[in-house]
């Protein structure tokens, strides 16, 4: 399926940027004209993913983070968080409920979250080159929309 | 993410406000170890109803206060909790943990 719009942003790996980038996800995603809940969902699993890059793929400097955002004909908007960091050794051992490298204000729920939140979630990571997470999330067609 | 606290004898209140993220997670905890220690409360009452988003550093937070209440034999209530947050927090199953209203 061919994209119908796409926006890419790149930024650092400071935690200032979590919240810019859960609430420019949330931007892009209203020409689709969700419900709050859906807004809510996509910022919540956006912020999942774009925390795991900063905590997580770059322990002891500052790199790159990209997001593409892009949606689809059937409604659907796709996240694409990445990072040119550590990459994770065991993807599957990660997305475990409560398993975390991290310290202790972190839960270890991130990929549950962001699989909950979204109706679809890949992760793909190589150790030493970095990881993409993709989101998708179909958006409910609403009568009376302007689009 | 500023915080207040009321409370007295064995309770206290925490109040949490804005956006609990990974960004804040860190200071927010300081403030509530630091609360936690200067009023020796044993039943702790976190009020989220000013909190505007949360994400999986809230189940970080709110585990440390319940795992700090529970060594001391005390509860930890959550009240106020926000149509978003409250999702976050039921994906965790947090609700087996605490109350959560």
């Amino acid at each position: 399926m061919r994209p119908v719009n796409e926006v890419k942003l790149a930024f650092w790996s400071r935690s200032a940027n979590e919240a810019f980038a859960r609430t420019a996800a949330a931007c892009f995603a209203a020409q689709l004209d969700p419900t709050l809940d859906e807004v809510n969902d996509i910022k919540t699993a956006v912020s999942e993913a774009v925390t795991n890059a900063i905590v997580h793929a770059y322990p002891d400097t500052i790199g790159k983070v990209t997001m593409r955002l892009r949606l689809f004909e059937d409604n659907t908007v796709e996240i694409v968080v990445k990072d040119t960091g550590v990459g994770i050794p065991d993807v599957e051992k990660a997305r475990e409920p409560l398993f975390t490298t991290g310290s202790e204000e972190r839960s270890g729920m991130g990929f549950t979250i962001m699989e909950s939140f979204t109706d679809a979630m890949r992760v793909r990571s190589t150790p030493g080159k970095g990881t993409a997470v993709t989101l998708r999330k179909k958006i409910a067609r609403r009568l009376g929309g302007s689009r | 993410m500023p915080m207040t606290h009321e409370g007295e004898g064995f309770h206290l209140t925490l109040t949490v406000t804005g956006d609990v993220d990974h960004h804040g997670a860190k200071g927010l905890m300081a403030q509530i170890d630091r609360e936690l220690e200067a009023t020796l409360a044993r039943d702790v009452t976190v009020d989220l109803s000013g909190v505007t988003f949360m994400d999986s550093s809230g189940i970080a937070v709110l585990l440390r206060i319940y795992r700090r209440a529970a060594e001391i034999g005390g509860t930890v209530t959550v009240q106020g909790t926000p149509v978003q947050a409250l999702k976050v927090l039921r994906t965790a199953g947090l609700s087996k943990l605490m109350k959560i209203e």
